[in-house]
């Protein structure tokens, strides 16, 4: 399997065969990521990051991942004070940009972004997030945080939880689960329910789906928990935010009766959707899943580089 | 033979035949028509086609469609087609022919999509589905929401 000098811009663009290629490469990464073994593979290499919007995690495990490998990063972490603010095109950045650097990490407000910047660039192009649109390396991880638990991804009951409407994050998560072939179950209340076309597609890809709006029915069933944070931003006006803004808490009393091996995920960082007391219970997985990130990371910027 | 019109015959232009009915006059949204240029432009709409079924027709004089304004036409008349007229006669005729991927002719009906800032690109947007026709912008992925309204 070939991935020199691919783009990774949405999780659209890999096979199921791809991702499972991706997730092994990323296993090997661990050790490495955790700092037990050294590794130089990418040394002389030079990572570009070019974050147009805050981000913490993803942006430190791009670098940390760069790092493990024994890569360098040049880059800025928000655009003042760049040439963007003197209204250049992202086009002539990633021009300009392309000559610096061995490979690109982008995060940008604008949707379709990465798929733009690719266009523009000889070197690959990592999405890191495009505004609502797509975030692969989060679904990566998420996938692997999911077989790494369990062993393998089909055959778990996997329950979403929380704003299904607007988090991208989540309908690119049960794409790609869809490929898999698990039971998915979407938990929110009516108005934050998850798009009928994501339903459609993974109904379609035979994922055998149930919806509801209490996590109560469906938590004692479930191997994996995935929730959402409730973002206000996405509300129309306070009162309608305030409808449904703290309905799903996860607490110790609410996992008397589920199963031991069940996880629970978070692509963080939450705000009271998971109580603090949660944290110490083997159930929580959110943490691991935000470090698995790292691992992901050094798997993909080694094999777009073409290095084994 | 004796040739039979709707509307008057033209000496040199364009007949779009078989639009679907009713979008006549997105059809001259499309190619920018507007009644301020000279030539001469008839329009039938509702006129009963051989199929049973209603059609439109357009008529533009001493104006020859080029390929590229011809797959605007298919993305909302799938079965238009195209006959330039010279001295009266039909000289070439098309079906109009919606390619796999529609460029440069409408514009992202995602407001946040990069697309629609000053980048220099053209619009890009695959067709996913012909019928009904759907299409998804190449850059955000988005399905494309009111194309007529999006046309350039
Ligand atoms: N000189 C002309 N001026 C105006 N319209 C014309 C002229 N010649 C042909 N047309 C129109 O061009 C269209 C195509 O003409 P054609 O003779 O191919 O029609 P047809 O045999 O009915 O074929 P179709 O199956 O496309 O309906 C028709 O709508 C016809 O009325
Ligand atoms: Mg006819
Ligand atoms: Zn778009």
């Amino acid at each position: 399997m070939n991935f020199k000098s691919r783009n990774i811009v949405s999780i659209w663009d890999f096979t199921k065969d791809e991702v499972e290629f991706i997730l092994d490469s990323a296993e090997e990464m661990v050790p490495i990521a955790r700092g037990e073994e050294t590794n130089t593979a990418l040394s002389g290499k030079i990572l570009a990051t070019l974050f147009y919007e805050p981000s913490t995690r993803t942006r430190f495990s791009f670098e940390s991942a760069m790092k493990r490998l024994g890569g360098s990063t040049v880059g800025f972490a928000d655009p003042s004070g760049t040439s963007f603010k003197k209204g250049e095109t992202l086009a002539d950045t990633i021009k300009m940009v392309d000559a610096y650097s061995d490979v690109i990490v982008l995060r940008h407000p604008q949707e379709g972004s990465a798929r733009l910047a690719a266009e523009f660039s000889s070197k690959p192009v990592i999405n890191a997030g495009d505004g609502a649109g797509q975030h692969p390396t989060q679904t990566l991880l998420d996938l692997f945080t999911i077989r790494q638990a369990k062993g393998k991804i089909e055959g778990n009951k996997i329950v979403f939880v929380g704003d299904l409407k607007y988090g991208r994050t989540v309908h690119s998560l049960a794409y790609a689960l869809s490929m898999f072939g698990p039971e998915l179950n979407f938990v929110a209340p009516e108005t934050l329910q998850m798009p009928k076309e994501v339903v459609e597609h993974v109904t379609a890809c035979d994922t055998k789906v149930c919806s509801g709006n209490k996590l109560e029915d469906f938590i004692n069933d479930a191997d994996v928990v995935y929730v959402t944070r409730i973002q206000k931003e996405r509300f129309p006006d306070e009162a309608e935010y305030q409808k449904v803004a703290h309905i799903y808490q996860i607490k110790n009393t609410l996992l008397q009766n589920v199963k031991d091996d069940l996880i629970i995920m978070h692509p963080l960082p939450r705000v009271d959707e998971i109580a603090p007391e949660v944290d110490k219970t083997p159930h929580a997985r959110y943490f691991e899943q935000a470090f698995n990130g790292i691992p992901v990371r050094m798997a993909l910027l080694k094999l777009v580089l073409g290095v084994s | 033979m004796k040739k039979e019109f709707k509307v008057t015959p033209i000496q040199n232009g364009t007949v779009i035949d078989h639009i679907t009915e009713g979008m006549a006059l997105k059809v001259l949204k499309i190619l920018h028509i507007t009644g301020t240029g000279k030539s001469i432009v008839s329009v039938a709409m509702n006129v009963p086609s051989e199929k049973c079924e209603m059609k439109d027709i357009v008529k533009v004089e001493d104006r020859e469609l080029e390929p590229r304004e011809l797959d605007k036409i298919a993305l909302i008349a799938p079965n238009a087609t195209v006959s330039f007229i010279r001295d009266m006669e039909i000289v070439k005729k098309h079906r109009v022919n919606l390619p796999d991927m529609v460029d440069g002719i409408l514009r992202c009906s995602n407001p946040n999509c990069i697309s629609n800032k000053s980048e220099p690109v053209e619009y890009k947007a695959v067709v996913t589905n012909r019928d009904p026709l759907t299409l998804k912008c190449y850059y955000c992925d988005r399905e494309q929401e009111d194309v007529v309204g999006n046309i350039i």
